[in-house]
């Protein structure tokens, strides 16, 4: 069978198997209908909050899966955060990152201990950090989006990942993150890799006990900005 | 791998004299069971969401020839490539081809239940192709040479013990005296070696969650970060993925996976949950310059629109294993092919055929917990049902199991002759098991003797009990 009748063979066995008759433009059109209008189903009430009690939602889930969480006025609190965290956590004062015009507008030389590296990710990289283009309270999650700005190998490779999101960009539902996305990308359209994450790497495998840094970050630390 | 599901009944004489796996076993009440109830009792919603995610398969199948096309219309406009596997025999000619144009030497792996179903490993081994599993779980399943006995923890019939064992026989180049007591150590020494495979690999295979049509996007979820890797630094990447795997839009993967992770784990999400779309853009610095889908048929279509369509909606969460008193006694292995538990007494049957598989329907109380857990709700029993109709009907039945039937449909189709017949028989029962309340070994019951103590009846039949409970009101 070569590749066009293999396709052939798999569709006609659904159309069959559904007994679709030749004339199914009602079909046709309940499936255009749906993928334009992209209709929202149920969206739990407690996704719904918004304000105060949505970044305290956002802050908890995310605390409650082992990330840790700080806050920055602007983002010229960010050097002095980031060295901080680092020298806590016995960490080396070196990072990588992409070229998003946040890590541009960062003064970094307000923390002159700090050495910035930019790129994608490499295997021996120990610190990285990402910004986070928009997140959903509703479980705690970060939606990073791949590029130049922010390239995907950064938010797995590390041992510690930092991360950096805007206040505003906190939404309550993965519906209100989606459809944030698709402002900026256009209908049915999403960028290579959207990475949603929830906390750091961890595994069960052995025994059932959860053990963190299984393949990606052991570490993962947010700061929310504004 | 070969089905072995034939051997049900022997696989299992073994697996219940296995000390190890009992142990490990132990663990699931405690884990996954627990974990489940309380994500459950934490979302209002579920109850509902269960509904939704139900209807947006529904709906998916129904309409299923349009939304993948429309799903291979999107990954061809992103750059992708979309092959169609009706058979394993097409998938894995199909990714042996895509591996050999790449003149892969190593292909690392994420976990994929379709890789298992189709073999695909010792296909791309016979070719001079290593492929690596990089999912912990089926790494250690993997350096054993044994299939997973779990869809969604491969391992849990290992213990801490049996991982250190195989390490230290693997892993020589590591100190000798290195301590590997805790399973973080366990852990740490398997993302070291892991680590550098996942970097010198060619081609990175994994499965898919779901497939989206309204963008033509693949989405993985993991705890490990492993699919991430997989995916994101080979020059290639291939995502296998059977049809059903299909939903319209962002809104419809949403709710399922407001589903999976509780219904699996425990957990409100799994930590990384993965939209990819097509190989890398121009700009890009990191990602695969190729991206290939293969959507697998190999029985679906023969299931749709059957009296085992149901099954198609299944999200492969493990719910119902991890609620099966069978499965939580005799694990994965027993079940003697890819999917175990439930499902598996369902789906392997529904793939592979009934004389294959005929005992694994019978591997059931009928207890029901399966679709009482199921986010889907899959009639897991009524279909375990209809295969052992298929089965008496083919005449697969052993005699003296027919006879007994036989003798008993005669008793129960004569109400009287039923209720003389169990009046004698139960007070007799409770006057004799009287003193300890159990038979340790009862006539012509030997096979439920064998392993435990048949109760005792009280002393009164229900109809008796019941005409007595109704002469009182």
């Amino acid at each position: 069978m070569n590749t066009a009748q293999s396709r052939q063979f798999v569709l006609d066995a659904i159309r069959g198997a559904l007994d679709i008759k030749s004339d199914d433009t009602v079909r046709k059109a309940t499936v255009q209908k749906r993928l334009k209008a992209h209709p929202s189903n149920l969206v739990p009430e407690h996704a719904k909050s918004s304000g105060d009690a949505n970044l305290e939602l956002f802050i908890e889930k995310l605390e409650g899966q082992s990330a840790s969480v700080s806050r920055a006025v602007s983002t010229s609190d960010i050097p002095e955060i980031v060295a901080a965290y680092l020298r806590e956590n016995n960490l080396p004062a070196e990072f990588r990152t992409g070229s998003d015009e946040l890590f541009e507008r960062i003064p970094w030389e307000t923390a002159p201990t700090l050495t910035r590296h930019q790129g994608r990710g490499q295997g021996s990289d120990a610190v990285t950090m990402s910004r986070a283009r928009t997140a959903a309270a509703e479980t705690g999650t970060l939606f990073l989006t791949s590029g130049a700005e922010n390239p995907t190998t950064l938010n797995f490779l590390p041992d510690t990942h930092i991360m950096v999101i805007s206040r505003k960009d906190i939404l309550g539902s993965y519906e209100d993150a989606w459809n944030a996305l698709r402002q900026v990308y256009g209908p049915r359209t999403l960028p290579r890799a959207v990475n949603l994450v929830s906390g750091p790497s961890r595994t069960a495998d052995i025994e059932q006990i959860i053990v963190m840094g299984a393949h990606g970050p052991r570490r993962l630390h947010v700061i929310i900005v504004g | 791998m070969k089905p072995q599901s034939h051997a049900f009944k022997a696989n299992v004489a073994q697996a219940l004299t296995n000390e190890p796996l009992k142990k490990a076993l132990g663990g699931i009440k405690h884990g996954f069971v627990a974990n489940r109830a309380k994500a459950r009792t934490n979302l209002p919603e579920f109850e509902e969401l269960r509904d939704e995610a139900k209807a947006v398969k529904e709906h998916t199948l129904a309409h299923l020839d349009l939304y993948l096309e429309e799903y291979e219309a999107k990954v061809s406009e992103a750059g992708g490539h979309v092959h169609w596997a009706p058979s394993a025999q097409n998938a894995r000619d199909i990714i042996l081809n895509i591996c050999r144009e790449a003149d892969a030497k190593t292909v690392t792996k994420g976990k994929t239940m379709i890789g298992e179903e189709i073999a695909i490993n010792e296909h791309l081994a016979k070719a001079d192709i290593t492929p690596v599993e990089t999912d912990l779980g089926e790494y250690l399943v993997q350096i054993r040479d044994e299939p997973p006995s779990h869809i969604i923890a491969p391992a849990i019939h290992l213990t801490k013990a049996q991982v250190e064992s195989d390490f230290r026989q693997l892993h020589t180049d590591l100190p000798i005296d290195r301590v590997l007591d805790e399973p973080g150590q366990l852990v740490a020494e398997a993302r070291k070696v892991l680590r550098e495979r996942f970097l010198a690999a060619d081609v990175g295979i994994t499965g898919a969650n779901l497939l989206i049509a309204e963008t033509g996007t693949s989405v993985i979820v993991t705890n490990e970060g492993n699919g991430d890797l997989t995916q994101c630094l080979p020059r290639v990447h291939i995502v296998i993925a059977s049809i059903e795997k299909t939903v319209p839009t962002l809104e419809d993967a949403n709710t399922i996976l407001r589903v999976l992770a509780r219904s699996a784990t425990g957990q409100e999400c799994s930590t990384y949950t993965t939209y990819t779309t097509g190989p890398k853009r121009p700009g890009d610095p990191d990602g695969p310059e190729e991206y290939h889908v293969v959507l697998l048929d190999n029985g679906r279509t023969e299931m749709l629109g059957s009296e085992f369509h149901d099954m198609l909606r299944c999200i492969r969460c493990g719910a119902c294993m991890n609620h099966c008193p069978v499965y939580g006694a005799v694990g994965g292995h027993a079940y003697g092919w890819v999917y175990p538990g439930p499902m598996g007494a369902v789906l392997t049957p529904s793939l592979i055929g009934i004389d294959e598989a005929g005992h694994l329907p019978n591997a059931s109380t009928f207890c029901g917990r399966c679709e009482a857990v199921c986010p889907m709700r899959i009639p897991l029993p009524k279909m375990m049902r209809q295969y052992r109709e298929r089965e008496y009907e083919k005449g697969n039945t052993p005699p003296l199991y027919k006879l007994g039937m036989k003798l008993w449909a005669f008793a129960a189709k004569r109400h009287r002759l039923y209720q003389a017949l169990t009046g004698l028989a139960i007070p007799l029962m409770a006057r004799l098991g009287k003193r300890s309340g159990r038979f340790r070994t009862f006539p012509l019951a030997g096979g439920w003797t064998r392993h435990r103590d048949l109760p005792a009846p009280q002393g009164k039949t229900f109809q008796q009990l019941w005409r007595e409970k109704e002469a009182k009101s």
